[in-house]
């Protein structure tokens, strides 16, 4: 038996404590105790990336850690996932890279895509059609078949791209 | 989630020592380390333990060293931090390629290689790795510390030579001779997040036209990771004309005992393992000369 923890989080820039077992998942602490309902819930296994957050910065399937490890941590979710609006008036340009291409289906696997998409961009800013398989070879989509959910990501790499920024322009 | 949380306890220790001490006390917790194996079956509400110790805190179980002579890993090195090593990258191939196909991004940013060898599934994909390069691991206790050989730490399925109260704590590779050859293969039914129906790594070298060095090592084939010893034995010494591919097919049906499970088929397997093998060697001694 055990008891519950003050669990600190700073949580899309804003601190919060939650009380939660020390063993809780990180995805149920986002989703009943953070509210933050955009997270998914998939295969709870770490299959399929539905789950996926930046835990201190690195791309993490929230199913699989423990509220333990989690304490002090920094967390972003997909809520926080637009660097100038967290009330979802405006898009992250991997968002409106999605929403342009028909890359969000039923959108359970979307928030997970997009910020498996964001990590990828991060580490890899103009990425080849393999390159963003390989990014996102953890998130499963049950609808789209994935055509569109890699134009997307190949988009959003191109808007961001200085020559992107033109041909948009124009 | 089926998974008990408030059942469940944890100790979260501040330091090495003091994680020791702590399972010298109480033998019976278990060790936690990225998570990545462990919280599946306990959000399953599959696993027996209710009581872990939390090693995530450990910095003296994190850190890559890489000298000229070693390679020495934390136990809690994860895969993104061997796959994105570029001084890794250069010397052992074979440990990048089996972090690159271990799961995916946000499962290679929290599995740890120590993790890996301790949670000892027959299928896990770095272990071939480092039986071919001749590993060793370091156990610890309050008693002390002691390097293993790891082609002696597991013992049998999900069984490893620890003993009671010890953690492992390191991983140390010797740094292979420029040249050699490397090999590594995964079988899964996709690239990433699948675990392996076959997988097979190998490490050789020759001199003078004869093979000087060689370790092969197979997973998902038999109850642990396992060096392919018979095999090994009709390659070591020889040169490409003198190994023999039916005598080296018999001596694999000795080292393997694939089993039917939900994955694949004994038969298959067996079958993969055979071709694979003999891949191997192709690309060994044309990589010889």
């Amino acid at each position: 038996m055990s008891e519950k923890m003050a669990l600190k989080l700073q949580v899309n820039g804003a601190e919060r404590t939650v009380q939660a077992w020390p063993m809780a998942r990180l995805l149920d602490v986002i989703r009943e105790d953070l509210g933050l309902t955009g997270t998914k819930e998939g295969c709870g296994e770490g299959e399929c990336g539905a789950c996926s957050v930046f835990l201190n910065g690195k791309l993490v399937n929230s199913c699989l850690v423990p509220a333990v490890q989690c304490n002090g941590a920094k967390l972003e979710t997909i809520e926080g996932v637009s660097p100038t609006s967290t009330d979802g008036a405006q898009l992250h340009p991997v968002q409106e890279a999605f929403l342009r291409c028909g890359g969000a289906q039923c959108g359970i696997c979307t928030p997970g895509m997009v910020l498996a998409a964001v990590d990828l961009l991060k580490r890899c800013p103009d990425p080849d059609e393999e390159q963003v398989r390989d990014g996102l070879s953890g998130n499963l989509c049950r609808c789209t078949g994935y055509v569109k959910i890699i134009d997307s990501v190949l988009a959003a790499a191109k808007s961001a791209s200085p020559d992107g920024a033109k041909a948009v322009a124009k | 989630m089926k998974g008990d949380a408030p059942a469940c306890a944890v100790h979260t220790p501040a330091t090495l020592g003091e994680a020791l001490a702590f399972l010298a006390a109480h033998p019976d917790w278990r060790p936690l380390a990225g998570g990545t194996d462990l919280m599946v079956p306990f959000a399953a509400g599959r696993l027996p333990d209710f009581n872990f110790l939390n090693l995530d805190p450990l910095h003296e179980l994190r850190g890559i060293e890489l000298t000229n002579e070693h390679l020495t890993l934390g136990a809690l090195t994860t895969y993104s931090e061997i796959r994105w090593h570029e001084g890794i990258r250069a010397a052992f191939p074979n440990l990048v390629q089996s972090a690159w196909v271990t799961g995916a991004a946000a499962i290679q940013n929290r599995g740890t290689i120590g993790g890996n060898l301790v949670n000892a599934s027959p299928a896990a994909d770095t272990p071939p790795s480092l039986l071919a390069y001749g590993a060793e691991v370091e156990l610890r206790s309050t008693a002390g510390s002691r390097w293993v050989d790891y082609d002696a730490f597991h013992l049998g399925y999900k069984q490893t030579a620890l003993a009671s109260g010890e953690l492992l704590t390191r991983i140390r590779v010797k740094r292979p001779v420029p040249g050699a050859f490397h090999f590594y293969r995964k079988v899964g039914t996709r690239k990433a997040q699948a675990i392996a129906k076959v997988c097979l790594a190998g490490y050789g070298r020759a001199e003078n036209g004869r093979v000087a060095e060689f370790r092969a090592a197979f997973g998902a084939v038999a109850p642990v990771p396992k060096r392919a010893l018979a095999a090994e034995a009709l390659v070591l010494g020889r040169s490409a004309a003198e190994v023999d591919p039916d005598a080296v097919r018999a001596a694999l049906a000795e080292d393997i005992t694939p089993i039917d499970d939900i994955r694949s088929s004994a038969k298959y397997r067996r079958f993969v393992s055979e071709r694979l093998f003999a891949s191997m060697l192709k690309d060994f001694f044309a990589h010889l000369g």
